[in-house]
């Protein structure tokens, strides 16, 4: 078994409640994790803090993914709890560059909740997965009171094998790599957030929820072993995904502002509500970092797939400063991306 | 984007950073105070503090009126939302503003029902879908939010809706420029205006500021080209010996200001004897209560509140750096003690707030120039 030592800053857990920022994705979710679940549960597996656990059978890398779903609304324009929540769990597994082979799904349903609605969900849910190639092959249900649960949850849990042809791993990446993305950012939490019709602004977006796979195996087919990290930046963004890789590290990413992709409609909503596009959730999007060398190709690979075309390259891997993301314009400023702090939008997955 | 993109032109940006090195005197040092907390940020977030010349120097102003509230005024809207059967709303602004007992989102985690708002019209709406609760609209602002909150109250009155109030924070700019003006220990030799709150109050309030002080005032808007003409007209006033007020705001700014929106207030609003503001201390007529007319949406007449007067912190510098005489790194506590997270001052939490600026977009081994 391959384990990854890695030296974090020590994180302590001293928060008196648990408050919705704990589930946003952002710092307070990072102290939750490397604070009390780390070193409460530790082993070498945990201690990755990737997207998947990686174990190792009879020379074949595994990887496993568990994952819990509470968007509130249950459906919203492009999807619904149960398409997000396959999705979801697929892109876990295809960031760390593992092949999907099959998903379980743990059902919490309030009394109450209609059969018509969760036959849909479940409708969706075997739609994803058809899309996707795998099979849904174990669950459980539980039942809560009326008045919990909103409907319902989904917690999943997903497993695959991972390409023998990569390894992934922030310790690959070096000064010089570049940094690529999939298409335009904030799809998926804008869209929630006009959906549940609190602000009076209406744009014509949907959510980007999409599974990966296709990107992550082009990407491996193109770049192989320059291919040195993936992630999905879900909650807390491409912000906090790419703190994430740069945290501890003798290395910073160093964004190009004007070339991250964006719809208008998502610019527009984040400069009326103040918040930042990096910040922002999005459900159907991969990062990749790659070597220079290979950055073109890779590029290429992405663009070639059907909802690829708006993939670009976004920024690169600098010496300096190092453990930090900054983001420069082409007129010369510059400004640090720090991770989420507190949580925007609540319940966005 | 239209409106936004014109503004952030690489090239017209990059013409204006070389004029306004032209403009300064190189055997000069400037010091320019942005009055408004939004401006503070745009100038971090565009990371524009790289394009002036290192004898150019920006202090930051009062202009967050979340950060210049004392925390007893928290303190006694976070009392009225721990009373049976009442919905607090607020600003996204507020909410992670701690009293001496926590922060809005704290008391909400524990249950209390804290709701987010965009406009004081949203909290209307949830008293009137909610009868059986009073909502309260805990109200914050210069002059750019205060109408809203009038218009509000005047639409309360005409649905005669009873479970609504108002607990009213609203300050107003130009007493908190004076003080600042008449501060010893501050030097300044000019004003980036306030834009927004300039789209309601009009250009003349800051005439005295050219008149009697001698400092020229340019109301700025808050994109990059904006905030950067701003600077370069302020230098080539003070390279001519000029003090005027002028407007660069104009797509935006009408002269004479909103007078709708001056006469909603003047009917709902009167003036407070004086209001404490963190770090500035008390300021005579520099705040808005609701007139006796209103007394029956006035949460402050409603409801029983501690009133209490709490000093900050002692370690805490957000006085010093409210009034522009410490940048915020030179605070003890800031980036350590006190961080976005665990605010020990609203200026670490506010969107307009000059310590959360900092921490959010300046690289920490940068140096700060003084």
């Amino acid at each position: 078994m391959e384990t990854i030592e890695r030296t974090r800053p020590a994180v302590r857990f001293n928060d008196a409640q648990i408050e919705m920022a704990h589930g946003a994705g952002g710092k307070a979710s990072r102290r939750l994790v490397e604070g009390l679940f780390l070193p409460l549960l530790a082993n070498p597996i945990l201690q990755a803090l990737s997207d998947s656990a990686l174990t190792s059978v009879n020379g074949v890398t595994l990887a496993t993914t568990a994952d819990g779903y509470v968007v509130k609304p249950l459906r919203f324009p492009g999807g619904s709890i149960g398409e997000l929540a396959v999705n979801g769990t697929i892109n876990d597994l295809a960031v760390s560059g593992a092949r999907p082979l099959g998903l379980m799904a743990a059902f919490i349903l309030e009394a109450g909740f209609a059969g018509e609605t969760l036959r849909e969900e479940v409708e969706a849910m075997a739609s994803a997965a058809r899309r996707a190639g795998v099979a849904i092959v174990g669950g459980d249900t539980k039942v809560v009171e009326h008045g919990f649960a909103d409907g319902m949850y989904v917690a999943t849990f997903g497993f695959g094998t991972v390409d023998p042809r990569v390894r992934l791993a922030a310790e690959r990446v070096v000064e010089g790599d570049r940094v690529l993305l999939s298409g335009p950012i904030g799809d998926h939490g804008i869209t929630i957030l006009l959906a549940r019709g609190d602000l009076d602004l209406e744009a014509s977006l949907v959510s980007d929820t999409r599974p990966l796979t296709p990107f992550a195996e082009a990407l491996i087919e193109r770049a192989g072993s320059a291919l040195h990290w993936m992630r999905d930046p879900t909650r807390g963004g491409v912000a906090t995904a790419l703190n994430e890789l740069v945290r501890g590290r003798d290395f910073g990413v160093t964004l190009y502002e004007e070339s991250i992709p964006m719809r208008n409609e998502v610019r527009g909503a984040c400069e009326i509500l103040g918040l930042d596009p990096l910040h922002i959730a999005n459900e159907g999007q991969l990062i990749a970092v790659v070597s220079g060398e290979a950055a073109d190709g890779a590029l290429a690979a992405m663009r070639a797939i059907d909802g690829g075309e708006n993939a670009a390259c976004i920024g690169e891997v600098r010496a300096t400063p190092p453990g930090s993301v900054l983001a420069v314009t082409s007129y010369g400023g510059s400004r640090v991306i720090d991770m989420l702090v507190g949580d925007p939008l609540p319940r966005i997955c | 984007m239209k409106y936004v993109d014109e503004f952030r032109d690489p090239k017209l940006i990059s013409n204006v950073a070389r004029e306004i090195a032209r403009t300064a005197d190189p055997d000069r040092h400037y010091r320019i105070m942005e009055v408004c907390g939004g401006h503070t940020h745009a100038i971090y977030r565009h990371g524009l503090k790289n394009l002036l010349p290192g004898n150019v120097e920006l202090i930051h102003g009062p202009g967050c009126p979340v950060c210049v509230l004392p925390m007893g005024r928290i303190d006694d809207g976070l009392a009225i939302a721990q009373q049976p059967n009442v919905i607090f709303t607020a600003f996204g602004d507020m909410m992670r503003v701690p009293g001496t007992k926590g922060t809005p989102l704290e008391l909400k985690a524990r249950g209390f029902d804290i709701r987010m708002v965009y406009s004081p019209l949203d909290a209307l709406r949830i008293a009137q879908t909610n009868p059986g609760k009073h909502v309260m609209f805990f109200a914050i602002g210069f002059e750019t939010t205060a109408p809203s909150t009038a218009l509000t109250l005047q639409r309360a009155r005409a649905l005669n809706a009873r479970n609504f109030s108002v607990f009213c924070n609203h300050v107003t700019i130009v007493p908190a420029i004076r003080a600042i003006l008449d501060s010893p220990d501050m030097r300044l030799d000019a004003f980036v205006g306030p834009g927004h709150v300039s789209t309601v109050t009009g250009c003349r309030p800051y005439e005295f500021i050219a008149r009697d002080y001698g400092k020229p005032v340019v109301i700025s808007g808050f994109e990059p080209l904006d905030i950067l003409e701003s600077i370069l007209m302020i230098l080539g006033q003070l390279r001519s010996g000029e003090a005027r007020v002028e407007n660069q705001y104009r797509r935006i700014v009408p002269w004479e200001g909103n007078l709708p929106a001056l006469r909603a207030m003047g009917d709902v609003f009167e003036l407070r004897p004086y209001f404490e503001w963190r770090g500035l201390g008390f300021i005579s007529q520099s705040a808005l209560k609701l007139s006796n007319a209103f007394a029956a949406w006035d949460a402050e007449v409603q409801f029983e509140v501690p009133g209490v007067r709490v000093t900050d912190p002692k370690a805490a510098q957000c006085g010093e750096v409210l009034k522009g005489v410490l940048k915020p790194p030179q605070c003890k506590l800031f980036g350590k003690e006190c961080n976005p997270e665990h605010p020990i001052g609203a200026l670490m939490v506010s969107s307009e707030g000059a310590c959360a600026a900092y921490y959010r977009y300046v690289h920490r081994d940068e140096p700060v120039s003084v």
